[in-house]
C-alpha cells in the first residue's frame, strides 16, 4: 500500500503498518512543546490528570518567548508559572531570557527536532518543523497537558495536497514568496485539516531557512501540517546538530493525494499579503504606492540567519526612511550571535533600526512594537488579521525580510531592486 | 441535553485575534478573559450576550493560534455552543478538549439569521431554528470525540484511562 511521507510517519509512531487518511490514531510524541501563553493553561490541567511526574523530562520543551522579557506583572508570573514547573520536573530544556530564542527558530537550531520526528506543541506554528521532514503540529493547551502526563496524542490521518514548484528561483524570491503565492491561490482554508507536501526543482535546490518559512506558514491555509521530503540539504542541516537519532522518510511515487497543484516559479515576483488575510496576495511591483509607519523583520517565519542576511544585503549604504520605524528582532540568541560576528547588527543600528533581543513582541500585538490607530506595519510575520500588531484600526502587510528592508528604505511597499 | 439561546452572526475566517486578541492573553482567566470575547470582531459583543446565546459563524471559524483561550472565552461569556459552516482544526480540537459544544452545518450556518431563536439537540445533532421554524443537522461527531464529550472533556479522559489503562484510545 502506497503511502504518503505524512501517512508512513504517522504509522511509525502508532506502531501500525499503514495508516489511512480519515483515521483515528493513538500516536506517541517524540517531543511536547509549551510557551508563556499556552504552557500556563497546561500546567494547570496536567495538575488535574493526578500524576505526579511529566512522561519524559528530556521531552517536555518550556520556551517563554511570546512576552519575554516580561512586558508586564501578569505576564511576568505566566513566566514564572513555566520556571517553577521546569525546576519541579527536572525539564531538560527550558530556554531563559538570554539563552532563548522564538520557539520554532529555536528548536530546529538546537537540534531537539529532526527528520522523522512526531510533535506537537501549544503553539499553532509548530508545524514549522515539517521543513525538515519531521511531521509536527499545533494543538492546544490541553492536549499538551495530555501529551506531557502520556507522551501520546490523538491525531485524525489528514488527507495530502502535493505542490510542485518547477523552474528556477529568481532573485529576491525565497520560501516566503512561495507559500504567500501558494495561500493565494487555494486559500486561507484551501487545506484544512490537511497535510501539505512542498516538492518539485525549486524546493530541492531551497535552503532549509527557506523551507523552515515555508512549513510554518502550512497553518495559513489551514493545514495540520506542512513537509518538505528530506534530502542531501536536510542532511547537512542536521549532522552534527541532532540530539536524537533522526529517519528520512519519503512518499511513494503512487502515494494517494487530495489534490496535486503545479507552479511555475520562474517568473515569481516577491509576494505582499494586504490586509487582513494572508490570502490576499499580490505581486510586490502591484501594491501600489502604500506609505508605512513601522517595518518588522523578525518572528518564526522569517527570524533566521539567512532573512537577516538578505535584508542586510538590501538595507546596506542606506538609511531607515524617516517616516518610519524598522525593527529587528533575531530569531534566537546564536542568530544574534552570528550576525554581530558577521556586522549585521551593526549595519542595521547605523541605518536607524532598532534591534531587540529574541521575542515574538510585536508579531502577536504583544510588546515591542504595538501599531496605533490608524497605522501600518509591514512585517515578516505570518498572519495580518485585524489587530494583529495593535490597535483593531491598524493593518499589517507581509512579505519576505528583502522587501520589507527596501521598504525601510523608501517608507512605503517596494521592490528590492528599487533601492539597488 | 438541550441547548437554547439567540444567534449571533458572524461571518467567514473569523480568527482568535478576534475571538480573543492577544493583548489580554497575559491572563488565563475564563472570567478575565469572558470580558472581551469577540471583542475585535463586535466590540459591542461582551456586553449584549446573555447565557445560551449561540454563535453562527461562516466557514473556518477559529482560524490562526492555537490558544486555547479562544474557546475558553466563548464558554465563559456564557455562549452554548458554536455552530459554523467549518472550523479551523486546532479550535475544533480545542472546543472539544476543554467541553465547548460545536457543530458543524453549512447549511444552518447560511439559514439562520442574527436574532433568531436556536435550539440544538446535542445528542443527535439537530439544530431547530424556532424562528422560522426550520430543523438543520449538523456533521456526526466521530464516536472517539463522542467519548471525551462524555468523559467531560480531555483531561478527565485522559485520568480515567490512566486508571484503567486497557480501556482507552482510538485503535
Ligand atoms: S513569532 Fe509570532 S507566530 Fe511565531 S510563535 Fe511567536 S507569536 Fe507566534
Amino acid at each position: 500500500m502506497p503511502m504518503t511521507i505524512t501517512e508512513k510517519i504517522l504509522a511509525a509512531h502508532a506502531g501500525a503498518d499503514r495508516v489511512e487518511p480519515g483515521q483515528l490514531i493513538n500516536v506517541k510524541v517524540d517531543l511536547a512543546l509549551g510557551n508563556d501563553i499556552t504552557a500556563p493553561v497546561a500546567i494547570r490541567e496536567f495538575a488535574k490528570i493526578g500524576v505526579e511526574t511529566v512522561w519524559d523530562p528530556e521531552r517536555v520543551v518550556l520556551v517563554p518567548d511570546h512576552f519575554v522579557p516580561n512586558k508586564d506583572i501578569k505576564s511576568a508570573e505566566q513566566a514564572n508559572q513555566l520556571r517553577e514547573f521546569a525546576r519541579k520536573h527536572n525539564l531538560a530544556h527550558y530556554y531563559e531570557v538570554g539563552r532563548m530564542g522564538v520557539e520554532h527558530c529555536l528548536l530546529p537550531e538546537q537540534g531537539l527536532v529532526g527528520p522523522g520526528d512526531l510533535v506537537i506543541g501549544a503553539d499553532s506554528h509548530t508545524c514549522t518543523y515539517g521543513g525538515l521532514g519531521a511531521f509536527s503540529t499545533g494543538v492546544g493547551s490541553t492536549d499538551l497537558a495530555a501529551a506531557m502526563a502520556l507522551g501520546e496524542t490523538w491525531l485524525k490521518v489528514p488527507e495530502s495536497i502535493k505542490f510542485v514548484f518547477n523552474g528556477d528561483l529568481p532573485r529576491w524570491v525565497g520560501g516566503k514568496d512561495l507559500i504567500l503565492y501558494t495561500i493565494g491561490q487555494i486559500g486561507v482554508d484551501g487545506a484544512l485539516y490537511m497535510a501539505m507536501e512542498f516538492t518539485g526543482p525549486a524546493i530541492e535546490k531551497l535552503s532549509m531557512d527557506g523551507r523552515l518559512t515555508m512549513a510554518n506558514m502550512a497553518v495559513e491555509a489551514g493545514a495540520k501540517n506542512g513537509i518538505v521530503p528530506p534530502d542531501e540539504i536536510t542532511r547537512r542541516y542536521v549532522e552534527g546538530r541532532a540530539k536524537r537519532p533522526y529517519k528520512f522518510y519519503r512518499s511513494d511515487p503512487d502515494a494517494r493525494y487530495a489534490a496535486v497543484y503545479e507552479f511555475d516559479v520562474s517568473k515569481l515576483e516577491p509576494q505582499v499579503a494586504f490586509p487582513h488575510l494572508p490570502e490576499n496576495t499580490r505581486p510586490v511591483s502591484e501594491a501600489g504606492d502604500v506609505a508605512i509607519d513601522q517595518v518588522v523583520i523578525g518572528s518564526c517565519t522569517n527570524g533566521r540567519m539567512q532573512d537577516l542576511q538578505e535584508a542586510a544585503a538590501v538595507l546596506k549604504g542606506h538609511k531607515v526612511n524617516d517616516n518610519l520605524r524598522l525593527l529587528v528582532i533575531p530569531g534566537t540568541q546564536e542568530i544574534y550571535r552570528q550576525a554581530l560576528r558577521e556586522g549585521l547588527i551593526e549595519l542595521f543600528i547605523e541605518a536607524g533600526a532598532a534591534v531587540s533581543t529574541p521575542t515574538c513582541g510585536p508579531c502577536l500585538g504583544g510588546h515591542m512594537g504595538i501599531l496605533a490607530k490608524g497605522e501600518r506595519a509591514l512585517a515578516t510575520t505570518n498572519r495580518n488579521f485585524v489587530g494583529r500588531m495593535g490597535h483593531p484600526e491598524s493593518e499589517v502587510y507581509l512579505c519576505n525580510p528583502a522587501v520589507a528592508a527596501a521598504s525601510a528604505v523608501l517608507g512605503r511597499i517596494a521592490a528590492p531592486w528599487e533601492v539597488e | 441535553m438541550l441547548l437554547q439561546g439567540k444567534a449571533w452572526k458572524f461571518g467567514a475566517d473569523v480568527d482568535t485575534d478576534a475571538i480573543i486578541p492577544a493583548r489580554y492573553l497575559n491572563t488565563s482567566e475564563p472570567e478575565e478573559l469572558a470580558k472581551h470575547c469577540m471583542e475585535d470582531a463586535d466590540p459591542a459583543f461582551p456586553d449584549k450576550v446573555r447565557p445560551g446565546d449561540i454563535i453562527v459563524a461562516g466557514k473556518n471559524f477559529g482560524c490562526g493560534s492555537s490558544r486555547e483561550h479562544a474557546p475558553i472565552a466563548i464558554k465563559a461569556a456564557g455562549v452554548s455552543c458554536v455552530i459554523a459552516r467549518s472550523f479551523a482544526r486546532i479550535f475544533y480540537r480545542n472546543a472539544f478538549n476543554i467541553g465547548l459544544p460545536i457543530f458543524e452545518s453549512p447549511e444552518a450556518a447560511e439559514a439562520i439569521g442574527e436574532g433568531d431563536e436556536v435550539a440544538v439537540d446535542v445528542r443527535q445533532g439537530v439544530i431547530k431554528n424556532l424562528t422560522r421554524g426550520e430543523e438543520y443537522r449538523a456533521t456526526p461527531v466521530p464516536e472517539f470525540m463522542q467519548q471525551i464529550i462524555t468523559a467531560g472533556g480531555l483531561i478527565n479522559y485522559v485520568a480515567e484511562r490512566l486508571r484503567t489503562p486497557e480501556a482507552g484510545g482510538p485503535t
